[in-house]
């Protein structure tokens, strides 16, 4: 159960938005932003960096939802599941293991983070802004997770769900709800 | 040195909004609500919260900055902002206020850290569901912010007389305000 009362029937982070409106609004333009708008990184590979850093942190809600958006993406779920598993092993350009590393050392803390591990992702390839992005994407999946999973939110073991969300997060984006919305309580 | 090219003279977090100014403008548009905003939490408490999880992530731009926001909303009290930061529990602040940092130091470890019994005693201590909110959201922002700023290998200066004059003009004009003078006036909303 939820630690306070969210609106019942909203998955995951659905729920939080719902409860707090003024949040949501720059939480999910901040993901629209990171995941969603043109960028020299596919969608797919942003997804894909969401999705592993969810999976550090454990947090089933987005690692599911993200991962799904990912699949729907890249036409498959076989790659989320090799970067869940061992992205170095994964069927991934060099470039992006280099940014999943770098990802990785942000989920455990931003001093992780050496400049040969940045070095290394600019000799296969990467920019600054791709560098920044997926600082900055590790770093909210570290907000997006601790919401989720700090509220106690409901997060239903249901992968047509997911699949549905990820459908929906991968064409629409993030702006608006991924889920329908309960009727406002009448006052 | 930082890992990419950002803009110099701009330390800490400001270096990388004005580096990315799409993604600040959110930024600065969840941390104006969360910490400046009206809120039946002072500004002072809430910019504690943020800079006890900076404190913990040890994050030296965001807690000095913090830090000095917090004291500026606390009538200049900087012993007690560094108080809360070495042993909130034996600081002069409200049951409540300590109750909710407990939240926030679990929130730090990681969200699943929360257990129920942390929430029934901040409500004990009368902590509302929307403090309780802001409380988690506030600690799991930070856990962004303090990544982000360290994870770019920012500038974070030593200086301290920098930071306490830069924390009286954001506690007085807030987060978005301030952004105008590094970022492009279109993407300041408000």
């Amino acid at each position: 159960m939820p630690h306070i009362s969210l609106p019942e029937g909203l998955p995951g982070i659905t729920s939080g938005f719902a409860f707090r409106p003024e949040t949501a609004k720059p939480m999910r333009e901040l993901a629209h932003i990171l995941l969603h708008e043109p960028n020299s990184l596919t969608p797919g590979e942003r997804e894909l960096i969401a999705t592993y850093v969810s999976s550090q942190n454990g947090c089933y809600f987005c690692q599911t939802s993200h991962g799904a958006a990912a699949a729907s993406h890249l036409g498959s779920s076989e790659v989320v599941k090799q970067v869940e598993t061992d992205f170095q092993d994964a069927s991934v350009s060099p470039k992006l293991k280099a940014l999943l590393a770098i990802a990785g050392k942000v989920q455990q803390g931003g001093k992780n983070v050496t400049s040969a591990d940045v070095e290394h992702a600019r000799t296969l390839g990467a920019t600054d802004i791709e560098i920044h992005d997926t600082v900055l994407i590790a770093a909210a999946f570290c907000m997006y997770n601790r919401y989720v999973d700090g509220l106690g939110t409901w997060q239903p073991r249901d992968e047509s769900m997911y699949a549905k969300m990820g459908e929906h997060l991968a064409t629409e984006g993030y702006r608006t709800p991924s889920m329908p919305q309960p009727e406002p309580a009448l006052k | 040195m930082p890992y990419i090219a950002l803009p110099e003279d701009l330390p800490g977090i400001r270096g990388a909004m004005a580096f990315r100014p799409e993604t600040a403008r959110p930024l600065n548009d969840l941390v104006e609500t969360l910490l400046h905003s009206p809120n039946s939490l002072t500004s002072g408490e809430r910019e504690l919260i943020a800079t006890s999880v900076s404190y913990l992530n040890d994050c030296h731009y965001c807690q000095s900055i913090h830090g000095a926001i917090a004291a500026a909303s606390l009538n200049d009290n900087e012993e007690l902002v560094k108080r809360v930061k070495a042993d909130f529990q034996h600081a002069d602040i409200s049951d409540k206020l300590k109750a909710l940092l407990v939240i926030a130091s679990k929130v730090q470890k990681g969200g699943k850290h929360v257990t129920a019994e942390d929430v029934e005693h901040a409500r004990s201590r009368g902590a509302t569901d929307l403090e309780i909110h802001d409380t988690v959201l506030i600690a799991a922002a930070f856990c962004m912010f303090n990544r982000y700023v360290d994870g770019l290998g920012t500038w974070q200066p030593q200086d301290e007389a920098l930071y306490r004059e830069r924390g009286k003009r954001v506690a007085r004009e807030g987060y978005v305000t301030v952004s105008k003078e590094y970022l492009p006036a279109e993407v300041v909303t408000k």
